[in-house]
């Protein structure tokens, strides 16, 4: 459900950046995803399928995932950790009073695309 | 082929959207406020108890948000406030987008106060600005104290804190103390009310807000 919403809104902003730089075609996708971002892959990579034959837009495209690792800072005691294997709970001191500083991410962070102004071999 | 570099979130292209509806609505007059909780928090309890007590004081439409019924609009507007329904059609949140169209399905009279119920959930609504002048989340008692730990960016994101059913305080371990400390370290701006939807402890405060709120707006 979470993931039908995301691929739509990043078709939606893709809309706009082919306006925006005279793209023709787009030809890969690649987005930035937080290890603990709340996505799941696999459901995003369905997701993307099923509107790859559907949308001109991104007919054909592949899509690429990058993750990012997930780290929690403690206020406690100023250390980092790794969230995925720790959950909330710091490893150091035992404290809960704990933040992420990354792996929340998620973000379009390139695509291939044919302009109009590229000249094709 | 080449490559273009985004560097973009997902929720640029709403974001934009969002700011050009909050200009267009304020100048229309409306002020529209967003709620946000997880399921059965109690957002249609104390809108219900909030519209009733603000009856002849202020116009008040409400949008309800649903992924599907329309259970939640049809207790609304048995207190007479306009109310409408949309269906995100499976969508955990509403956008900018969504809203508007929503805006649009409503009595076109300007001058009043919108109050949007957003899908209950945690996650999704904190990542996409609706184009509300304000946003307020609501957290039960019964949830428990350590929900800002665990949906830090609802905590963040939102200008004021509703602690509902507080008249269940004395069946619960629920530390308000706990939960303002932990809410203060991510929001340190927050207003924070806590109240009973059910008694209506704690509601003047938060109704004395809104209205004060409406009047900055309207003077
Ligand atoms: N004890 C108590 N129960 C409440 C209060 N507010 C809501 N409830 C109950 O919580 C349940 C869910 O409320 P509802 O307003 O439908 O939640 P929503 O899903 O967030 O709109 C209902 O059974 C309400 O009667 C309150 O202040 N005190
Ligand atoms: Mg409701
Ligand atoms: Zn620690």
């Amino acid at each position: 459900m979470h993931e039908l919403s995301i691929v739509k809104h990043v078709i939606k902003t893709l809309r706009e950046v082919v306006e925006e730089n005279h793209v023709r075609r787009i030809g890969s996708v690649t987005l930035e995803v937080g290890e603990v971002s709340g996505v799941v892959i696999e459901q995003l990579a369905d997701c993307w399928n099923y509107f790859r034959e559907k949308d001109e837009l991104v007919k054909g495209a592949p899509l690429y995932v990058e993750t990012i690792e997930a780290v929690t800072f403690c206020t406690s005691c100023e250390k980092t950790y790794e969230t995925v294997k720790f959950g909330k709970t710091c490893p150091y001191c035992g404290s809960a009073e704990t933040y992420l500083l990354t792996g929340n991410e998620f973000s379009i962070k390139q695509i291939e695309a044919e302009t109009d102004d590229s000249v094709e071999p | 082929m080449k490559v273009i570099e985004l560097k973009m979130t997902v929720t640029d292209s709403n974001d934009r959207d969002a700011q050009a509806l909050r200009r267009e609505l304020t100048e229309r007059g409306i002020f529209l406020i967003n709620l946000m909780s997880a399921p059965g928090s109690g957002k249609t309890t104390l809108l219900s108890r909030t519209i009733t007590d603000l009856a002849g004081k202020v116009k008040i439409g409400v949008m309800e948000a649903d992924i599907a019924s329309d259970v939640d609009a049809r207790r609304i507007s048995e207190l007479g406030a306009e109310s409408i329904q949309v269906h995100t059609d499976g969508m955990c949140h509403m956008d900018a987008g969504m809203t508007r169209t929503g805006l649009e399905n409503m009595e076109n009279s300007g001058d009043r106060i919108v109050f949007l119920e957003n899908v209950g959930n945690l996650i999704c609504p904190a990542e996409f600005d609706t184009g509300a002048h304000k946003n307020v989340m609501i957290l039960s008692v019964p949830e428990g104290d350590d929900k800002p730990l665990k949906y830090p960016l609802m905590f963040s994101k939102s200008d004021v804190l509703i602690i509902t059913k507080s008249d269940a305080a004395p069946y619960f371990d629920f530390d308000f103390e706990a939960v303002e400390s932990r809410v203060r370290k991510l929001n340190p701006s927050i207003l924070i009310f806590p109240v009973s939807a059910k008694t209506g402890d704690g509601m003047e405060a938060w109704e004395d807000y809104i209205l004060s709120e409406w009047e900055k707006r309207h003077a």
